[in-house]
C-alpha cells in the first residue's frame, strides 16, 4: 500500500484509511454504547435499591436439581448450581451435534439417492423438520414418550432388570469409583495407541509399499493397558439395580424422559438441516469425479467415501459451524420441557436472588464462550479439510 | 469522560429515536398515578393462566380474584373498573416487570417474603391471600402425608419459592426425592396427569386451580401438610408512597367493607349510614379521596363496582365455584381469620 498524499483530505479518500476509520468508529459507538447502558443500569439499580454483584453466587442454593453430571447437593453453592447447568447444557448438546451428524449424513446422502422411494422419503423427513418450529416438536417427542410410555408403576420390564416407563429408561449400572475411572482412562490410552499402530502401519505402507498385518498389535494396544489397570486398581464389581419402590424405581441408571426428548428434538432438527448442507456439499463435487472414479472400478458406496465427501467437506464445514451453533443455542428450550439446563439453573437462581442482570450476564458469557469455543474448533477442522494449494 | 458519556447519551438517543417504539419507561420524577391517568388506564401484572385467580373466559374477558385487585385500584381512579390492561406474566419475569416499569401493579399469586421486600426494589401491598404451599397426589397412590413422598418424583414450576420450602421441608426428614421443572404451566399439570411425578406443589389456592382442571377432578388428593407460609401480597415499586397508599387503602376497602357489612347490593344504602366510619370509607363525609389524590366517592365505587373482600371470594375461589375454596385464614379477624384492616379515621 502507497500513502499518495499526505493532506488529510485526500487521506479520507484512501480506501484502507476510510475502511479502518469506519471499523474503529463502529467499534468505538457499540463501546461507548454499552458503557452508557452499564453506568445507566447500575445507577437505576441503585436508585431502585436493588442488590447488585456476583456476591450472591457464594451463598447456599437450597433447591434439588435432580439431573447432574456432577456432584450437586441442595446444600452446595449458587455457582455449583449454575456450573451443574452448563455441564448438562454441554452434555446434551454433545450427544445431540454426534447424533445429529449421523443422521444428517445419512439422509443427505439418501436425498440423492437414486431410488425414488429413499430419496422421497428423506425429502419428506427435511421438509417436516425443517418447517415446523423446534418448540412444538420438543413438546411432540416429551409427550409421545410421557403419554405413551407406561407410569412407572407399570413399568415394562423389556429385559431382565430393564426398565421402560414414562419417567425414562432404567439399566443396571456399575456402582462407580475412582478404580472405574482408571481403568476408563486406561482404555482411552489402549484406543489412542491402536490408532498410532494403525496410522504407523499406513504410513510404512505408502513410503515403502510393504503391506504387513496389524490388527493383533492393534488388538494388543486395545486390551493390555485396562486389563493391566483391572489387575493393577482392583475395581469393585457392584451392580446397582433397578428396583421398584413405592413410587420410583431406584438403583440404576437412568435415562430420563426430559434428556431424551431434548437429545431427540435437538439432533432431529438439525440433522435436517445438515442433510441440506451435505447434500449441496456433495452436489458442488463435479460429476467427473464420480466418473473418475468409476473409471477407476470404485463402487458407489467407496466413491462417496473416498472421493466424493473429502472434496464435499470444503464446502459443507463452513455452514456446518452455524448449525452446530445453533443447535448449541437451541439447547436452551430444555426449560419448557424440564430438562436442568443452564437456563433453567440460572432462571431458579435468578427468581430466588432476584439478581436477573447478574443471571443474564452469566449466561450470556457462558453461550458466548462456548460458542466462539465450538466456531474456532470447526475453523481449525476446516483449515484442515480446506483444499491447500501448493 | 464528559464528552463519552454525552456521545453515548447521543447515541443511545438515536437509538431509541430509531426504534421508535419505546417501552413504558418510568419516568422516576413522575408519581405513578399521574402516569396511570395520563395513560387512562392501570398496567396490571397477571398470571397467564391460573383459574379462580387469572383467567380469560369464554368471552376472553380477563377474571379472577388477582384481577378484582386491579379492578378495584382502577374502581378508585377512574370511577370503572375495567380501565386496566392486564399483562400476563410467568413467574420468572414478574419482578422484572415491575422494577422497568412495564407494569404499575402485579396482582399476581406472589410470595410477600423478606429478601425480595428488601433486596429487588419492591414493595409489598396488603396480604390478599393467606397461602402456603401444599402437595398433592393421585388418589390412587393411597399417599396419606408429604412424609411418605421418599424417593417421588415432584413436578414443579421454576422461579418460586416453592423449590426452596421443599427441599426446605424434606432435608431435615432426611428424604430424597426427584424433582421434574417445568418453564411451562401447562407442561408441568400434564406432565403431573400423565404420571410422569407422583406428585406435584405449588400454594395450596394453586393446587385447587390444578386440581379443578382435572378431567376428574376427584382423583387427586390434596395432602394434609402445608409446609411454608405464603403471604400473597400485590406488588409495586418502591419510593412511591402515594401509590402505595392507593393500592394499601383500595384493598382495606373492601376488608372494611365486609367488617362494616357493606355490600354492592347495599352500598347506596349505606351512603345514608349513620356509622361515621362507613361516612368516611364512603366519601360521605371527611376528605379521605383528596388526601390520596383521588375523587372522594373512591370507596364508594370501589364497592359499587366490585362488592366487598368476601364477595370477591365467593365469587371467584369460594365454595360455588369451581375451586370450592373455604375462607380458613382469608376469613375476617371479627371471625377467627387473619383479615384486619386499619381504622378509616
Amino acid at each position: 500500500m502507497r500513502v499518495d498524499a499526505m493532506s488529510g483530505t485526500r487521506l479520507l479518500y484512501n480506501l484502507r484509511f476510510r475502511a479502518i476509520l469506519y471499523q474503529v468508529i463502529a467499534v468505538g459507538s457499540i463501546v461507548l454504547l454499552g458503557l452508557y447502558l452499564f453506568s445507566n443500569v447500575s445507577q437505576k439499580l441503585a436508585e431502585q435499591n436493588i442488590a447488585t454483584g456476583f456476591g450472591y453466587l457464594s451463598r447456599e442454593a437450597g433447591f434439588v436439581i435432580s439431573q447432574t453430571l456432577i456432584d450437586y447437593k441442595p446444600t452446595d453453592t449458587y455457582g455449583h448450581a449454575i456450573l451443574a447447568g452448563i455441564v448438562n447444557t454441554v452434555w446434551v448438546s454433545a450427544w445431540s451435534v454426534v447424533l445429529a451428524t449421523i443422521i444428517g449424513l445419512f439422509v443427505g446422502i439418501a436425498r440423492l439417492s437414486r431410488n425414488p422411494l429413499l430419496a422421497l422419503l428423506a425429502f419428506l423427513y427435511v421438509e417436516a423438520l425443517r418447517n415446523v418450529p423446534l418448540l412444538l416438536y420438543l413438546f411432540l417427542w416429551y409427550a409421545l414418550i410421557v403419554t405413551s410410555l407406561p407410569a412407572v408403576r407399570e413399568a415394562w420390564e423389556i429385559l431382565p432388570h430393564v426398565f421402560l416407563s414414562n419417567s425414562g429408561l432404567t439399566v443396571p449400572s456399575l456402582l462407580w469409583t475412582g478404580a472405574h475411572t482408571i481403568v476408563l482412562l486406561a482404555l482411552v490410552l489402549g484406543g489412542a495407541l491402536g490408532i498410532f499402530v494403525h496410522r504407523r502401519a499406513t504410513a510404512l505402507r505408502i513410503s515403502t509399499g510393504k503391506t504387513r498385518t496389524t490388527w493383533p498389535w492393534v488388538a494388543l494396544a486395545l486390551l493390555v493397558p485396562p486389563m493391566l489397570a483391572i489387575l493393577i486398581v482392583q475395581p469393585d464389581l457392584t451392580v446397582s439395580l433397578p428396583e421398584k419402590g413405592r413410587f420410583r424405581l431406584t438403583g440404576g441408571a437412568q435415562l430420563r424422559p426430559e434428556f431424551t426428548a431434548l437429545l431427540v428434538g435437538l439432533a432431529l432438527s438439525a440433522s435436517a438441516g445438515i442433510a441440506e448442507i451435505v447434500r449441496s456439499g456433495i452436489l458442488s463435487v463435479r460429476k467427473g469425479q464420480w466418473e473418475a472414479a468409476r473409471a477407476l472400478g470404485l463402487r458407489d458406496g467407496l466413491t462417496m467415501r473416498l472421493v466424493i465427501l473429502p472434496q464435499a467437506l470444503r464446502v459443507i464445514i463452513p455452514p456446518l459451524t452455524s448449525s452446530y451453533l445453533s443447535l448449541f443455542k437451541n439447547s436452551s428450550l430444555a426449560i419448557a420441557i424440564g430438562y436442568p439446563d443452564l437456563v433453567m439453573v440460572s432462571n431458579t437462581t435468578m427468581n430466588q436472588t432476584g439478581q436477573a442482570i447478574e443471571g443474564i450476564a452469566i449466561f450470556m458469557l457462558v453461550y458466548l464462550g462456548l460458542s466462539i469455543m465450538i466456531s474456532l474448533f470447526m475453523n481449525w477442522y476446516n483449515s484442515r479439510v480446506a483444499l491447500k494449494e501448493r | 469522560m464528559i464528552q463519552s458519556k454525552s456521545l453515548g447519551r447521543w447515541l443511545a438517543l438515536g437509538l431509541i429515536a430509531g426504534v421508535a417504539s419505546v417501552s413504558a419507561a418510568p419516568a422516576s420524577a413522575q408519581s405513578t398515578l399521574d402516569t396511570v391517568k395520563k395513560r387512562g388506564k392501570i398496567l396490571c401484572g397477571v398470571s397467564p393462566v391460573a383459574p379462580g385467580f387469572s383467567y380469560a373466559d369464554d368471552k376472553g374477558v380477563r377474571r379472577g380474584f388477582d384481577v378484582d385487585i386491579c379492578r378495584a385500584v382502577s374502581a378508585a381512579i377512574f370511577a370503572d373498573p375495567d380501565k386496566v390492561e392486564y399483562v400476563p406474566l410467568n413467574t420468572n419475569v414478574r419482578f422484572q416487570a415491575v422494577q422497568s416499569g412495564e407494569v404499575d401493579i402485579l396482582s399476581r399469586q406472589n410470595t410477600w417474603s423478606f429478601s425480595r421486600d428488601a433486596s429487588l426494589g419492591l414493595d409489598f401491598g396488603p396480604v390478599v391471600f393467606y397461602d402456603g404451599q401444599g402437595l398433592m397426589a393421585p388418589a390412587k397412590l393411597n399417599v396419606k402425608s408429604a412424609s411418605e413422598l421418599a424417593d417421588a418424583a415432584i413436578c414443579l414450576l421454576p422461579g418460586t419459592t416453592t423449590l426452596q420450602n421443599l427441599e426446605d421441608f424434606f432435608r431435615p426428614k432426611n428424604i430424597k426425592y426427584e424433582s421434574v421443572v417445568f418453564e411451562n404451566s401447562d407442561e408441568w399439570r400434564n406432565a403431573f396427569f400423565n404420571g410422569r411425578c407422583d406428585a406435584i406443589t405449588t400454594d395450596r389456592s394453586d393446587l385447587a386451580s390444578v386440581r379443578a382442571i382435572a378431567n376428574d377432578p376427584s382423583q387427586y388428593v390434596v395432602l394434609p401438610e402445608t409446609i411454608s407460609k405464603e403471604p400473597l401480597a400485590p406488588t409495586i415499586r418502591q419510593n412511591d408512597p402515594n401509590w402505595r397508599d392507593i393500592l394499601n387503602w383500595s384493598i382495606y376497602t373492601l376488608i372494611g367493607a365486609e367488617e362494616k357489612g357493606v355490600t354492592q347490593a347495599n352500598v347506596d344504602e349505606q351512603l345514608k349510614s349513620e356509622d361515621p366510619e362507613i361516612q368516611r370509607m364512603l366519601g360521605v363525609n371527611g376528605d379521605f379521596g383528596k388526601m390520596l389524590g383521588l375523587d372522594n366517592k373512591w370507596g364508594y365505587n370501589i364497592i359499587k363496582s366490585l362488592g366487598n373482600y368476601g364477595e370477591v371470594f365467593d365469587r371467584n375461589l369460594g365454595p360455588k365455584t369451581r375451586l370450592g375454596l373455604t375462607r380458613g385464614p382469608n376469613e375476617l379477624w371479627t371471625k377467627g381469620g387473619l383479615l384486619y384492616a386499619p381504622p378509616f379515621r
